[in-house]
């Protein structure tokens, strides 16, 4: 029981950055229906830019934790976004309207890029990191086992939820929301209806490239190492979330990360560390045989 | 310049190094460039261009492709192991291509996880050459034959699925074969990888490098040296790449090669004409499986040792670079990419480090430019009075 | 000559909460052209999903009879033994052809059963050791005869997505007809066509029914269907509110008043149908 709790505790911490980065992917789906591959990178480059932000608020004598959090979470949402910002116009946007696998390759293309660029400026080595907030609360105690619930788990999690619910406000509540789902709807059309659609996709990857950096920080904060594969690898998972939920659907990717997150922690400690990918592609497999569309997926009926 | 300059400094703030920066600012400042200058042609004229270009590239294909094979026929006279190594790594990417180019570019299945079925073939071929004792051209076709069997498992259950769909549960199988690879230590010894796998013989003679009894120098009183098994290796890279192509192009003009590009076309209509969509897309994955078996069980011959590494999804995306790029279903364009892709990579072997750096860049830029890929139309496989190409735009690429 | 071929009971297919087609039943003869007709949003596209197996029916079902008694219950079909099996061949209301291959590559991917068949699993075809060439010439001719029928011959090479609209509607009658089926079922074939393109077009179904093979059509376009159909079924909100000869349907108070818009008892408000 004790332990079943702390694993929840873990996968839900787990799913909360999954969520994030597989947010960016619905979105940019949604929007113009390409996966996007660059975007478990710039998740990558988010932890990185977190990492140097915060070595560098470090070096400036500013050692307020939640200080240096606060202003670190800005730097590299915004560096992010300038990243996914430039990758979008260098690399989808003269391929806008072109065949369906070239924005798919172009993405492969560019994800390959930031891999290697950080590779080579950074090196190749595992970036360890101390942790920013040690100690936490226990839960409680059964038969010497203790339920830890860190206060870094607290912080990814309300950090999460914040952004979460500053993003939901975003789209629900803004004419850039409104733009951005009449693009998702059709993006002829909205385009006809005078939305500067080329702006606001330019602006849904700037918001998922911010999400996607926050999500870097959580990592980052979360496991303290960090290299150059870890897009790739967060990137597959955070995709699989999306396509869990449901793709194009902006609950779903929550809670499609979620699902991943606890699947893998679970399977993780009752079965075997080892093959806990395997459950998570498995589970989606397995999903999707029964719903095609996902969890949360509008049901794709061929109009004939 | 404005942006070039924005590009910079944001490349900047991330790097802590100032000669990866100098060199990210440069090329973001060159892609510009030719972005601007791509963009200065009017876009109709830019379209009349690129189709004018296609039909003469499509025209000058029926002196290409005879030309590129004689090349290929003639690379071992060079005698240089070099080329020789070179030439043998292109073929397998050739191969690959091909046979990922029935799957994707015929039939319109987008599939990511190509490099399953290649990894299959080549840890199908290791396993039981080193257990059973067994030699190259026996397992050869048992490990196509598994990877196909693998492809059909791996079909079933995913191929109700459309579009993007498909991609990430391929892409997942993809990365459940190397999980498992790596992390089934009795039968694949894990990440050490399994060595002393068996190089081929040309009936039963050996072609070790000090020559020896039972050796081909020995038997053709030659003198021993390790060429001769590169040699070896090439032709019979090329004679397996050369039956995927053969196969391919006698399958496009029979009624299952002409089921998968018209499921490209428009599934719906397939099915209102009685075709049965899932066994057609099946044989699709079968028979791609089947040569990216193949051509793992080369791989492994190869190199003598097989290990998870090189079973990356990285893999998988060079295929498919290689298919796309090369344009949609044609033959000769994929040779062409794999030459261009592979042939370049090695060419850019002084970068060290920064190689996938512009093979990356390389990708978006080809992509941006010709997004259609080298060679784009399509060829029809049966006509009345003369075969005309058929323009890229009026062909899909598929949902699946 | 004029037994049952489709008989179609207490059809239902419902959307959510929107019953789109409502407990159908009608009749259509061998040897006949059978009209659908109705209003937008009648259904009438929806009762063909049903029959061609692209909808599988909320209830109700589906019977169709070959001239020699072999019974198909259709609702239980998967799509594509529908075409093989019981030989219903369909068109769509928004053209789907191979737009890149060409308009002989068309038909015969049409006949694609039939040569399949005689390429002994593909693999003997591969080695060049089939009756296969036979197969395809058979074919081809078969192809030629149908490009002669709708006028196409002089095109035959050219990629069917660059005719012009009213050729396609037609390559894709012929493509529907290159199947060999009992039943062609043609969803809006007049639609976008000019009157001398609607006329060829009624000529090429007569050509067709005389063939032999029944026809069932959904048409908005009374001119056709008044001329060439025997009988007429009328929709409207998924049901059926006249069934009969054109000369009884034309006369019918119900459809005069569903067309007209007035004194509909069962009128669905808007906000229902919008749902």
């Amino acid at each position: 029981m004790a332990y079943a709790l702390q694993q929840l505790i873990n996968g839900v911490t787990l799913g909360m950055i999954y969520g994030l980065i597989a947010v960016g992917y619905t979105m940019v789906y949604g929007i113009i229906g390409m996966i996007n591959f660059a975007h478990g990178d710039i998740f990558m480059v988010g932890a990185f830019l977190s990492m140097i932000s915060l070595l560098g608020l470090a070096a400036f004598g500013i050692t307020s934790v939640p200080l240096a959090l606060a202003l670190t979470l800005i730097f590299a949402a915004a560096i992010a976004s300038l990243y996914g910002w430039t990758v979008e116009r260098l690399a989808y946007r003269p391929l806008r309207g072109s065949f369906r696998l070239a924005p798919l390759i172009s993405a492969i293309g560019m994800s390959i890029v930031l891999q290697t660029f950080v590779q080579v400026s950074q090196g190749a080595r595992v970036k360890p990191m101390e942790a920013l907030l040690p100690g936490g609360v226990q839960l409680m105690d059964q038969g010497g086992f203790a339920v830890q619930l860190s206060w870094m788990q607290v912080a990814i999690v309300i950090t999460t939820l914040v952004v979460l619910a500053v993003f939901t406000w975003l789209v629900t509540r803004t004419s850039l929301g409104r733009s951005m789902r009449a693009c998702e709807q059709d993006l002829k059309m909205a385009g006809l209806l005078g939305i500067d659609t080329d702006r606001t996709i330019s602006l849904t990857f700037v918001i998922g490239a911010a999400l996607a950096a926050v999500a870097g920080l959580m990592f980052l904060l979360y496991y303290g190492v960090i290299d150059f594969y870890i897009g790739f690898v967060a990137g597959v998972k955070a995709f699989t979330a999306a396509v869990l939920g449901g793709i194009g659907s902006l609950p779903g990717a929550v809670i499609g990360g979620l699902l991943i997150g606890l699947i893998e922690v679970f399977w993780s400690a009752y079965f075997s560390v080892q093959y806990k990918d395997v459950a998570a592609f498995s589970i989606l497999v397995i999903v999707l045989i029964f719903m095609p569309t996902g969890i949360l997926g509008r049901a794709d009926v061929e109009k004939v | 310049m404005k942006s070039a300059l924005r590009d910079a400094v944001l490349s900047a703030l991330v790097a802590l190094r100032p000669v990866p920066v100098a060199i990210a600012v440069a090329a973001v400042f060159v892609g510009r460039l030719l972005l601007l200058a791509w963009r200065g042609r009017s876009r109709a004229a830019a379209r009349h261009a690129n189709r004018a270009f296609a039909e003469r590239l499509t025209q000058a294909g029926k002196y290409v492709a005879p030309l590129l094979l004689i090349v290929a026929l003639a690379v071992p006279l060079s005698g240089d192991r070099y080329y020789l190594h070179l030439g043998i790594l292109v073929m397998t990417y050739v191969m690959l291509g091909w046979g990922l180019n029935i799957v994707v570019g015929l039939a319109g299945l987008l599939d990511l996880g190509y490099v399953a079925f290649y990894a299959v073939g080549a840890y199908s071929y290791a396993i039981i050459s080193t257990t059973y004792g067994l030699g190259f051209w026996t397992c050869l076709p048992i490990a196509g034959i598994l990877a196909a069997i693998w492809g059909i498992m791996l079909g079933f259950p995913v191929l109700r699925l459309r579009g993007d769909y498909l991609a990430i549960v391929t892409l997942a199988f993809g990365e459940i074969i190397r999980i498992v690879i790596t992390n089934w230590v009795s039968l694949t010894n894990g990440p050490n990888g399994i060595s002393g796998i068996p190089r081929p013989t040309l009936f039963g003679l050996k072609f070790t490098p000090a020559g020896g009894p039972g050796s081909f120098s020995d038997f053709f009183h030659l003198p021993p040296s390790p060429t001769w098994r590169a040699v070896y290796l090439y032709y019979v890279i090329l004679v397996l790449a050369l039956l995927t192509n053969w196969v391919t192009l006698r399958l496009r003009r029979l009624p299952l090669g002409r089921a998968w590009e018209a499921l490209r076309e428009d599934e719906v209509a397939c099915r209102s004409l009685g075709i049965n969509v899932t066994v057609t897309k099946l044989t699709a994955f079968a028979i791609g499986a089947l040569f990216g078996g193949f051509a793992g069980a080369f791989f492994a011959t190869r190199q003598a040792f097989v290990s998870p590494e090189s079973f990356t999804f990285i893999e998988s995306a060079i295929v498919l670079s290689i298919v796309v790029l090369g344009g949609l279903g044609s033959q000769l364009g994929v040779a062409l990419a794999a030459l261009v892709m592979i042939g370049g990579f090695e060419v850019f072997r002084a970068l060290a480090d920064y190689r996938m750096l512009v093979f990356g860049a390389a990708l978006v830029l080809i992509m941006v430019l010709r997004p259609r890929g080298l060679v784009a139309g399509r060829t029809p496989t049966v006509a009345l009075g003369r075969k005309r190409e058929i323009s890229a735009e009026l062909v899909a690429q598929g949902r699946g | 000559m004029a037994d049952e071929l489709l008989e179609v009971t207490d059809l239902t297919m419902r959307f959510g909460g929107l019953r789109a087609v409502d407990a159908l039943s009608f009749v259509a003869r061998r040897g006949e052209i059978t009209a659908v007709i109705g209003p937008n949003g009648a259904g009438k596209t929806t009762v063909f999903n049903c029959i061609t197996g692209f909808y599988r029916p909320t209830g109700g079902g589906v019977l169709l009879t070959h001239a020699d008694g072999a019974r198909f219950a259709l609702q239980r079909l998967p799509g594509h033994r529908i075409a093989r099996r019981a030989r219903v061949a369909r068109t769509f209301q928004n053209i789907r052809l191979f737009a890149g291959m060409t308009v002989l590559e068309n038909l015969l991917v049409a006949q694609h059963n039939t040569l399949m068949a005689a390429t002994g699993f593909g693999i003997l075809a591969v080695l060049g050791l089939s009756r296969y060439p036979v197969a395809e010439r058979q074919a081809i001719e078969r192809a030629r005869e149908w490009l002669d029928a709708i006028g196409l011959t002089e095109r035959a090479d050219d990629p069917a997505g660059a005719l012009p609209y009213g050729a396609q509607r037609r390559l894709e009658i012929a493509r529907a007809m290159c199947i060999d089926p009992v039943l062609l079922c043609l969803d809006e074939p007049a639609a976008g066509l000019n009157p001398r393109e609607s006329d060829e077009l009624n000529r090429l179904l007569l050509r067709i029914r005389a063939d032999g093979c029944s026809i069932l059509l959904i048409e908005h376009d009374m001119g056709v269907v008044m001329r060439i159909s025997d009988h007429i079924i009328v929709l409207d909100h998924g049901r059926k509110i006249s069934d009969g000869t054109p000369e009884q349907v034309r006369a019918d108070p119900h459809v005069i008043a569903a067309y007209l818009g007035e004194g509909d008892e069962d009128e669905v408000p808007a906000e229902e149908v919008v749902a």
